[in-house]
C-alpha cells in the first residue's frame, strides 16, 4: 500500500497515528475540543476488531484503559481541562503501577469550564504536576499534523518502554485546524511491543522486579502469571508494603526510569537556530507562529531561531541551556502566564535574558504578537 | 482443591480485626470458586479502597487493587478488553455505592458480565469508623457523633433500577447460602451484584452496642427471612434475602461483539 495522503484535523491525524501505534483499545468521554478523537475511533476501532467504549465520566475512562492494558492492550484515552483534571488519581495509579498508556489532553482555556472552544496551553504544569506525590511523567507536544501523528506513534513506543503513562498534550487549534498529512507505510515508523516476561509457567514471577536497565517484563492478565497490582507501595510481587527501604527503593525507580534516559526521550526541533541571535523557544500552535515569524525575518536579514519543543516532561533542560548559550535573549512563546518560560529560566546560565511572549485570551498568538515582544527586545520600539 | 489452593499463604496473615465479617465473605467466595470448578488463571478480583477491597490480595487470581471507589471502572476495561476472563469485585458499602456510585449505576445498565460483591457493614471501616451511604439514620458513627440523619440506599432496589440483571442478598451468617447466591452470581451471564451483610464490630458494633461479633451474626440471623418465606410476609420489618433479581438480557460484551463482526463487515466491502 502506498502513502496514503490526507487532509485532516489535528485530532484525526491523533488517531491515526494512534491505530498506526497499534492502539486496540479506547475508553472515553464526550469533552471540547477532543471529542473527534474519540469519534473517529468509535468506527475504526471495531472494524479492525479492537474496543471502543463511551464511560460515564473521564475518571471511569482512565480506569477502563489501565485495566485493558493489564490484558495486553495498547490504550488511549482522550480528553480536555475539565476531564484531565478528574483523571489526575488514576493516572497517578498509572504511575505507581507502571501501567502503560497514553493520554491525550487537546487544551482549552481554562481554569474550570474556561474557554471551552478556544486554544490555550495552559495544562503543561498540570501535565507533569496534576497527580499528587513524587513521581514522574512523559509529556509531548506537536504544531503540526504530520508531527501529531509521528509523535502519538512514539508517545506509544515510550508508553510501551518505560512502563508509564505518557501524556499528549495538543491544543485547540491543533486539534481542530485542517491540513496535509501522509500516513507513512506499515513499517515505515518503529514500533515498540510490549516486553514479556520469559519467566516459565509454575516459576515464581516477580512482576515488580526491574531488570538492570530499569525495564520489567510484563504478564498479560489471564496468563499463565498471577500477580497483585495496586496503587500501595509494594514489593517486587506487587504486595501492598509500607517498608521503608521497599518505600524508597520504589520511589527511586520510579523517578529514575525517566530521569535516567532523558536523553533517549526528549525530542525538539530546531528551525534557523544558526547563529541566532534571539531565539524563540515555543511548541504546539505557538510554535507556528514562532516559525513563521523567525521565517520572514530571516528573509529580512535578522538572526532570529526557534527551538520547536515536543518534549515538555521531563524537560530538556540540558538542551535548552546548550541552544540558548550564545542568545542576546531568549523569548519563550506560549498560551498562558509562562509555564515553560519558568522552565526555560531554570534552565539557562542567565536567566534574566530570558522573557516571556504569550497570549491567554483565547486567540492564537500571531507572529504579530510575538514580533511586538522581539522589538522591544531589539532596542527598536513597539 | 482445598480453600488453601486458593490464597496466596505469603502474605497471610490479614489485616482484618478480630470477628471481622470480611474474612467469611473471603472463605465463601473461595468455596464458591472451588464448587464452581473454576480455573484461577482465568479470574480476575478488582478491588477498590477500603478493608473489603484487601480481599484481591490475598486470593491467587489475577489480581488488581485500585482507587477507592473505581474497581468497577478498572473491571470494565478488564472485562471488555479480554471478555473470556472471569470477573468479581468486592468493594466496601462506601467504596461501592459512595465514591463508587456512578460506576455501580453504569455497570449495572451495561449488564456487563462482571460479579459485585457489596461486603455492606454499614461503616468506613479502614478510616476509623465513619458512617457510609448504607448506614441510614440514627446511627453513631465518628462523623456522626449526634447520630446520622442521612437516609440510606437500598442496595437491592438500586441495582435493579440501574438495571443489574442478577440481585441478591445474604449475610455472614448464612454461609451456604452465600456460597450458592455466589455461585450464581458469577455463573450469571450479565451484571451480578451480591449484598453481603459483614459485621464491624470494632467500629461499628462497639459504637453502636450491637455487642461481639458473635452477636451482630446472630442478629443477621433474627433479623432477616429468605425472599418468598412465611417469615418475611408475616413480618415486613425483616430484611429479605435471597435472589431478588434474575434476568436475561443482552450482555454488553456480547452485545460489542456484534458490533466489530458489523464494523468489519462493512469495512471490507
Amino acid at each position: 500500500m502506498s502513502n496514503k495522503i490526507r487532509f485532516v484535523q489535528g485530532n484525526e491525524a491523533c488517531a491515526e497515528g494512534a491505530l498506526y501505534a497499534g492502539l486496540s483499545f479506547f475508553a472515553g468521554y464526550p469533552i471540547t475540543p477532543s471529542t473527534e478523537i474519540a469519534e473517529l475511533l468509535a468506527e475504526r476501532l471495531p472494524a479492525r476488531g479492537g474496543k471502543f467504549i463511551q464511560m460515564e465520566d473521564e475518571i471511569a475512562s482512565m480506569c477502563a484503559i489501565i485495566g485493558a492494558s493489564l490484558t495486553g492492550h495498547k490504550v488511549m484515552t482522550a480528553t480536555s481541562g475539565p476531564g484531565f483534571s478528574l483523571m489526575q488519581e488514576a493516572i497517578g495509579y498509572a504511575c505507581m503501577a507502571e501501567i502503560p498508556c497514553v493520554v491525550v489532553d487537546v487544551q482549552r482555556g481554562g481554569p474550570s469550564t474556561g474557554n471551552p472552544t478556544h486554544v490555550a496551553q495552559g495544562d503543561v504544569n498540570q501535565a507533569r504536576w496534576g497527580t499528587h506525590g513524587d513521581h514522574n511523567i512523559i509529556a509531548m507536544t506537536a504544531s503540526n499534523h504530520q508531527d501529531v501523528f509521528a509523535l502519538t506513534v512514539e508517545a506509544f513506543n515510550l508508553a510501551e518502554t518505560y512502563r508509564t503513562p505518557v501524556i499528549l498534550l495538543f491544543d485547540e487549534t491543533v486539534g481542530h485546524m485542517r491540513e496535509k498529512l501522509v500516513i507513512p507505510d506499515p513499517g515505515e515508523l518503529a514500533l515498540v511491543e510490549r516486553l514479556r516476561t520469559s519467566v516459565a509457567k509454575d516459576v515464581d514471577y516477580h512482576p515488580y522486579l526491574p531488570r538492570e536497565d530499569g525495564r520489567l517484563p510484563m504478564s498479560d492478565f489471564g496468563g499463565e502469571h498471577r500477580y497483585n497490582v495496586t496503587g500501595l507501595y509494594h514489593d517486587m510481587w506487587g504486595f501492598p508494603s509500607s517498608n521503608p527501604k521497599v518505600v524508597r527503593e520504589l520511589l527511586h525507580h520510579l523517578i529514575d526510569k525517566i530521569d535516567n534516559r532523558v536523553h533517549e526521550i526528549v525530542r525538539c526541533k530546531e528551525h534557523f537556530l544558526e547563529g541566532a541571535e534571539y531565539v524563540l523557544v515555543a511548541y504546539g500552535a505557538s510554535a507556528r507562529s514562532a516559525i513563521h515569524l523567525a521565517k520572514e525575518r530571516r528573509g529580512k536579514g535578522e538572526r532570529i531561531g526557534v527551538i520547536e519543543l515536543q518534549t515538555l516532561w521531563p524537560f530538556p533542560k540540558a538542551l535548552i541551556r546548550e541552544k540558548c548559550r550564545g542568545a542576546k535573549a531568549v523569548l519563550v512563546v506560549e498560551m498562558n502566564m509562562g509555564q515553560v518560560l519558568a522552565q526555560v529560566r531554570a534552565a539557562v546560565a542567565e536567566p534574566e535574558r530570558v522573557f516571556l511572549a504569550n497570549r491567554v485570551d483565547g486567540h492564537l498568538i500571531t507572529p504579530a504578537d510575538i514580533k511586538q515582544v522581539l522589538r522591544v527586545l531589539q532596542g527598536r520600539g513597539v | 482443591m482445598a480453600v488453601h489452593d486458593y490464597i496466596r499463604q505469603r502474605f497471610f496473615p490479614h489485616l482484618w480485626c478480630p470477628g471481622c465479617g470480611h474474612g467469611t465473605v473471603l472463605n465463601n467466595l473461595l468455596h464458591a470458586v472451588d464448587e464452581l470448578g473454576l480455573d484461577k488463571n482465568d479470574l480476575v478480583v478488582t478491588s477498590g479502597i477500603g478493608c473489603s477491597a484487601r480481599i484481591s490480595g490475598y486470593v491467587d487470581f489475577h489480581t488488581l487493587h485500585t482507587l477507592h471507589g473505581r474497581a468497577l471502572a478498572f473491571a470494565t476495561g478488564v472485562k471488555l478488553s479480554r471478555p473470556e476472563l472471569t470477573l468479581i469485585v468486592p468493594m466496601g458499602d462506601g467504596d461501592a455505592l459512595a465514591i463508587g456510585g456512578n460506576h455501580f449505576i453504569h455497570a449495572a445498565r451495561r449488564n456487563i458480565d462482571i460479579t459485585a460483591i457489596v461486603m455492606n457493614n454499614k461503616i468506613y471501616g479502614m478510616t476509623g469508623g465513619q458512617f457510609s451511604p448504607l448506614s441510614g439514620p440514627g446511627i453513631l458513627a465518628t462523623t456522626a457523633p449526634y447520630r446520622t440523619i442521612d437516609n440510606p440506599f437500598d442496595v437491592v432496589e438500586l441495582a435493579r433500577a440501574a438495571g443489574a440483571t442478577f440481585v441478591a442478598r445474604s449475610t455472614t451468617y448464612h454461609a451456604r447460602e452465600t456460597i450458592d447466591l455466589l455461585k450464581k452470581a458469577i455463573t450469571h451471564k450479565g451484571f451480578a451484584v451480591v449484598e453481603i451483610l459483614s459485621q464491624c464490630p470494632t467500629y461499628y458494633g462497639r459504637k453502636n452496642r450491637e455487642g461481639e461479633a458473635a452477636q451482630m451474626i446472630a442478629h443477621y440471623r433474627d433479623n432477616t427471612a429468605p425472599v418468598g418465606s412465611k417469615a418475611l410476609a408475616e413480618n415486613p420489618g425483616l430484611i429479605p434475602r435471597g435472589i431478588m433479581v434474575e434476568a436475561q438480557r443482552p450482555e454488553y460484551c456480547e452485545a460489542y461483539e456484534a458490533i466489530i463482526a458489523r464494523a468489519m463487515q462493512e469495512a471490507g466491502r
